[in-house]
């Protein structure tokens, strides 16, 4: 399967690897997919008191467009409100990597990855979440 | 030039990508390349084998009669009992549904296993179609089909058994002579599909009790197009034609005989039995180097049975990294997640899947196959790779954190997607 030029940079040179403290008050975590499916994302946000991402970190198990995928999301989502990420579209992370039909479910992963992180942040702010937020 | 020379003149000058996936295909052995031109043009051997009435024809038939006897060596079979196909796919159609549509009289029950190639697997589906019931055996953890487990699913309407010799992902091998004598015990036609295995174990007709066997040029450096399947003569073994016309190979299979394919497989045959003692001590001792360089590894899997398994093979899980991204940062190995024939779908494997590896293993694995010219300097440089590689993955993998977090991942509820 032949890979777009920017899914192999964000592959060979993932952005933001790594891990926040899942516990602090100040960072919100979002995993999602499962193993048998073949891809795992782990994306995790530190978002400062007026709601902006300052930090945003990501770990995934899967194909090549799955770590691009998330990888991109962590350069985008940084500097945004919480409630700017949460507008992020799978469509605009498929189309900027230029994700073949087959590997359009990774962008909607990383779609999933970063609604469930910006709930969890705001559950851990005591924020009502929107119920359908990571549907 | 021998093989020795060959592997060695490459070695110094050592191309990219390596090839690793001889069980997808083999290259064309340079000495079978120089006896298929020979039957091409104007000034070489091009006539018609079956055109009686001339010199050309003569000699086309005889380089053909040629190639025949040296296949039907290979496996000790009398040369008659050789038909000449496009390829293994055709000769296991021809095998099952040639001796299922022969004698459906005497019943409509076939068995087959589930870890069959799809070339098996696909016809078996047509015959159900056509109201013949299969049993499809689970082969056990070790990826075996046992004889007893043919045994007990014998029926009295049982008319066929389709088993592999070898298995093309795993490399594992069947006990055919034991099947055979459970078969023909219960005068049950016995068709085996060896495309993995002529050439790369002994093979004895003449003693093991197998009616229809495949086989495939291209899986011993022959070209590809062109196979043959072994039709019994003693006892006698019918088949019903799927391909008419000039009654060509005792009317089982019509169509103008491709002189220069067919030698190219007798070619092949004849070097691979010359060779394959040696073959395959070089080749395991490399399969040995390879996973000594690996092995070491934390949750590094050999799938299937570990002692009983043709040497080139070798199929690894990497728990926690994903085989497609593993694949695709080892850009220098020409390897494969499964077999060819599959790996353009994203399912996990249907033969690991069988085996009872759980489907996140099973996404995880890596076939690497080895061959006639793989060098030692090869396996070094794809063992150093294969290392960095699931290193530079798991460093990167959510699952990884959570094993070396001492989590056991199933515990976690997953939202399958």
């Amino acid at each position: 399967m032949a890979y777009s030029d920017k899914v192999i940079d964000h592959y060979e040179h993932p952005r933001n690897v790594g891990r926040l403290d899942d516990k602090a008050d100040n960072v919100g975590t979002g995993m999602v997919g499962a193993p048998a499916c073949g891809d795992v994302m782990r994306l995790q946000i530190q978002v400062n008191s007026d709601g902006v991402i300052e930090d945003a970190k990501f770990k995934t198990y899967g194909c090549g467009s799955a770590i691009a995928s998330s990888s991109l999301l962590t350069e985008w989502v940084k500097g945004k409100t919480i409630d700017e990420a949460e507008q992020i579209k799978n469509t605009a992370i498929a189309e900027e990597l230029a994700l073949p039909p087959v590997k359009i479910h990774c962008s909607v992963l990383a779609e999933d990855a970063i609604k469930a992180a910006v709930r969890d942040i705001r559950e851990k702010r005591g924020e009502a979440v929107k119920e359908d937020a990571a549907e | 030039m021998n093989n020795q020379s060959v592997s060695a003149q490459r070695d110094l000058t050592m191309k990219l990508p390596i090839y690793l996936d001889y069980s997808a295909t083999c290259p064309v052995d340079p000495r079978v390349a120089k006896k298929m031109a020979e039957q091409l043009t104007m000034e070489g051997n091009f006539g018609n084998p079956a055109s009686r009435s001339h010199l050309f024809g003569w000699k086309a038939e005889e380089a053909v009669e040629d190639a025949r006897r040296n296949l039907a060596e290979l496996v000790n079979a009398d040369p008659r009992e050789i038909v000449w196909t496009s390829g293994a796919t055709e000769s296991d159609n021809l095998a099952i549904k040639g001796a299922a549509h022969f004698y459906q009289g005497k019943g409509k029950h076939i068995i087959t296993s589930k870890i069959e190639h799809k070339a098996v697997l696909d016809t078996c589906r047509q015959l159900e179609r056509e109201g013949f019931e299969v049993t499809y055996l689970n082969p056990r953890e070790d990826g075996i089909v046992y004889p007893e487990q043919v045994q007990e699913a014998m029926r009295d309407d049982t008319i066929v058994v389709s088993l592999m010799h070898v298995n093309n992902e795993i490399g594992v091998i069947n006990d055919i002579a034991a099947i055979g004598e459970i078969c023909r015990a219960r005068k049950v036609i016995f068709h085996v599909d060896a495309a993995q295995s002529a050439g790369r174990l002994p093979i004895d007709l003449a003693e093991t009790k197998v009616d229809l066997m495949s086989f495939s040029a291209h899986k011993m450096y022959g070209p590809k197009g062109i196979g043959a399947l072994y039709v019994r003569r003693k006892p006698r073994v019918r088949l019903e034609a799927q391909m008419h016309g000039g009654g060509h190979e005792r009317g089982m299979r019509s169509g103008t005989l491709a002189t220069h394919q067919i030698v190219g497989m007798g070619e092949a045959a004849r070097i691979v039995k010359e060779e394959m003692a040696a073959e395959s001590k070089r080749i395991e001792a490399l399969r040995d180097r390879f996973w000594d360089q690996i092995k070491d590894m934390e949750e590094v899997h050999v799938n299937g049975s570990w002692e009983q398994r043709v040497p080139g093979i070798l199929n690894v899980s990497f728990a926690f990294v994903e085989g497609e991204s593993l694949i695709m940062s080892l850009k220098d190995l020409a390897i494969s997640s499964g077999s060819a024939c599959t790996s353009a779908s994203l399912e996990p494997s249907y033969v690991l899947r069988a085996l009872g590896v759980n489907d996140e293993l099973a996404h995880s694995s890596l076939r690497f196959s080895f061959g006639r010219f793989t060098t030692e300097h090869e396996v070094d440089t794809a063992a150093a790779e294969v290392r960095k590689a699931v290193e530079k993955l798991r460093e990167l993998s959510p699952l990884w954190d959570m094993y070396k977090d001492g989590i056991d991942l199933n515990t976690i509820e997953w939202a399958a997607h």
